[in-house]
């Protein structure tokens, strides 16, 4: 596991933000997952070493927080609301939309690496449903045809990196 | 009659043009006035202060502020913590996000008052994990906060020091829950604590003295102290005082937040005068008033509710003023905030399948009628959607259902079974004849699980 400097300088100083360095396990698992883009074994033994623990006590907490992922996940990462007032604004129709345009399933990684979509539980923006996150950024009152449109941009974009 | 104009007191600058979250727009609006001010008096005051304004906390319980402040150990010699809950997770709840997202100051110089009226020396934002750009605003406005000596050692020159960190959360919704929160601070697994004996307010954080508030109700302590207790109690009605931010959504013309007196706007016109009612050609069939655990309302239905005098009246649905007391009378709840509007197109059956699916989803799965309640109400509710319902289901559910409140550990016992208990008294005969309106649906009808 190869942490870029700037990760261990940020991991240093979220230990500092707590009396009981245990507390630091989630900000240390966002910053390594931010930096690697999941959760690997070694990652589990190297926070609990880093944070005085059992790996127990770090891979329990991996595995209960859904947003850790175990395994790589595509570089891009669409998360479609699955709760009721998404739902009601058409969200199933928006994830099917998705699931199409790639040619995958939910929790997949596309073949070339690229993305993974996820339907996930409520992201507190209801009013403009049905929302869609792709990566860090919210999208509201996603449609089917802007979700195509969506998926057109993240396609560019792999492509340009390719 | 028309609906009562909004009264914005939190979301006074929400979506203003030209209002930016950094401190310098906070500041040319009067920011950190109110700190300045409230640092200069004694911290009993300020409680009282609190106490005498009745506000009641925005998260879900509608604990009254004070009361929970004044449950605080103070003689223990640990130290007191504050965290803010800005989990923000209960399904159909989405106003929190915009202070945080739009006047992240304002959360802080509630925070800040909080503090120095419990003697608090170090408080945390407990953030929901999926709101990255949030945790980094927050993060940055304290910065700014500290920079200017809002925040941090010594602040305004009084000897008094407190710190604020940002904690992200990872995507599980029981960490909303004060004390699996609590846990999920120390690094573990959000497992709600059972109570007694770990009520926050003694055996909080670290086993220490713990105050948690949700984001609204922080930002009402801000305003409490600028205009005084007494002042503040005088908006809403009694009892059930201040504003209440209501976020709708679903089937109505105008989703969105607005702000209202407590108690002075009714269901109908909120639904109806202020979110435009419903869409064209439907009619509204169902709300859910305070985020998805709350009990359901129908269209249409009447209640009978006692006076003080214990004579009783009448009350239709669409009048019901919306307030935390008599939503509960009604027996449901305010809850979030937070509501979900359904029209004539929903199916009820559907709709409580995908509740259920979310519940299933979500319990941490310590107790036993939670975890496996929870999880019998989804496989019962999709079966019945997909077409495999059997003669007992609904029977069966209402059993299920009933098995879990009173019977866990955490209040998510009874937020994942009053959905179904209230869908079935409600709606029941949707579920006894599901074979035939599954049947008649159209097959392009929008699917919800
Ligand atoms: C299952 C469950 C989920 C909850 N989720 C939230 C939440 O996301 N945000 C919140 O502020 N309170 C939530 N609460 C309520 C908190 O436990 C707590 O009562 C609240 O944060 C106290 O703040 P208040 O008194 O200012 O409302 C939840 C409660 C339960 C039982
Ligand atoms: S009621 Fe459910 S969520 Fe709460 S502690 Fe028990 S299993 Fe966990
Ligand atoms: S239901 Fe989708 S954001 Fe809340």
């Amino acid at each position: 596991m190869n942490l870029k400097p700037e990760t261990l300088l940020r991991i240093d100083e979220a230990i500092t933000h707590y009396p009981v360095k245990r507390s630091a396990t989630l900000p240390l698992l966002h910053l390594i997952q931010e930096d690697i883009g999941h959760i690997p074994d070694e990652a589990i033994e190297w926070v609990a070493a880093k944070l005085e623990l059992q790996p127990i006590n770090v891979y329990e907490v991996v595995t209960f927080y859904p947003m850790f992922k175990r395994k790589p996940i595509g570089r891009r990462h669409i998360k479609v609301c699955r709760t009721l007032s998404c739902a009601l604004m058409g969200g199933y129709k928006v994830c099917d939309t998705f699931k199409k345009e790639f040619g995958v399933e939910l929790d997949e990684v596309t073949p070339d690496g690229g993305t993974t979509i996820e339907f996930v539980e409520c992201l507190a923006s209801c009013g403009t449903a049905p929302v869609v996150m792709i990566d860090d950024d919210l999208h509201e009152n996603v449609t089917p045809e802007k979700a195509r449109e969506l998926a057109a941009q993240i396609k560019a974009g792999t492509a340009v990196r390719k | 009659m028309s609906a009562p104009q909004q009264r914005r007191i939190i979301f006074q600058h929400i979506d203003e043009p030209g209002y930016t979250p950094d401190i310098d727009c906070y500041l040319r609006h009067g920011g950190y006035e109110i700190l300045r001010r409230a640092v200069t008096r004694p911290p009993g005051e300020l409680r009282d202060e609190v106490k005498q304004s009745g506000l009641r906390g925005r998260g879900g319980a509608g604990f009254p502020a004070g009361v929970k402040w004044s449950l605080v150990d103070r003689k223990s010699g640990k130290p007191i913590y504050l965290i803010v809950n800005a989990d923000e997770s209960e399904p159909g709840t989405f106003k929190d996000r915009y202070i945080i997202h739009q006047d992240p100051h304002q959360l802080i110089e509630g925070t800040m008052i909080s503090c120095f009226a419990n003697d608090v020396k170090q408080a945390y934002i407990y953030i929901r994990g999926e709101m990255p750009h949030g945790a980094r605003l927050l993060e940055r406005a304290i910065a700014e906060a500290r920079a200017k000596n809002f925040v941090g050692p010594n602040i305004l020159g009084t000897g008094y020091s407190c710190e604020i960190y940002v904690h992200r959360g990872a995507g599980a919704y029981i960490c909303g829950e004060e004390t699996g929160l609590i846990e999920s601070l120390e690094g573990k697994r959000a497992n709600p604590r059972i109570k007694p004996p770990y009520f926050p307010a003694v055996l909080g954080l670290y086993q220490c003295p713990t105050i948690v508030n949700n984001v609204e109700t922080l930002c009402h302590v801000r305003h409490i102290i600028d205009m005084g207790g007494v002042e503040y109690a005088k908006i809403g009605t009694p009892n059930n005082t201040g504003t209440r931010i209501f976020g709708v959504s679903g089937h109505v013309q105008r989703p969105g937040t607005y702000e209202y007196e407590c108690g002075k706007i009714t269901l109908g016109q909120l639904l109806y005068d202020v979110c435009g009612g419903p869409l064209p050609g439907r009619k509204l069939k169902a709300v859910i008033p305070g985020g998805s655990s709350a009990k359901v309302l129908r269209f249409g239905e009447k209640f009978t509710l006692k006076n003080k005098d214990g004579s009783t009246r009448e009350l239709a649905m669409e009048d019901i003023p919306l307030d935390f007391d008599t939503l509960a009378a009604c027996g449901t709840m305010g809850g979030s905030g937070g509501l979900i509007v359904m029209d004539d197109s929903v199916n009820m059956v559907e709709a409580l399948a995908n509740i259920n699916a979310f519940y299933s989803h979500e319990s941490c799965g310590q107790c036993t009628p939670c975890r496996e309640g929870s999880l019998w109400m989804k496989k019962i509710t999709s079966r019945m959607v997909h077409g495999n319902a059997r003669r007992e289901d609904a029977a069966l559910l209402k059993g299920v259902a009933d098995q879990i409140p009173g019977r866990t550990i955490c209040a998510m016992g009874e937020g994942c079974s009053w959905p179904t208990q209230s869908f079935l008294a409600k709606f029941g005969e949707e579920f006894e004849a599901y074979h035939e309106t599954k049947k008649n649906r159209p097959a392009d009808a929008l699917p919800l699980i």
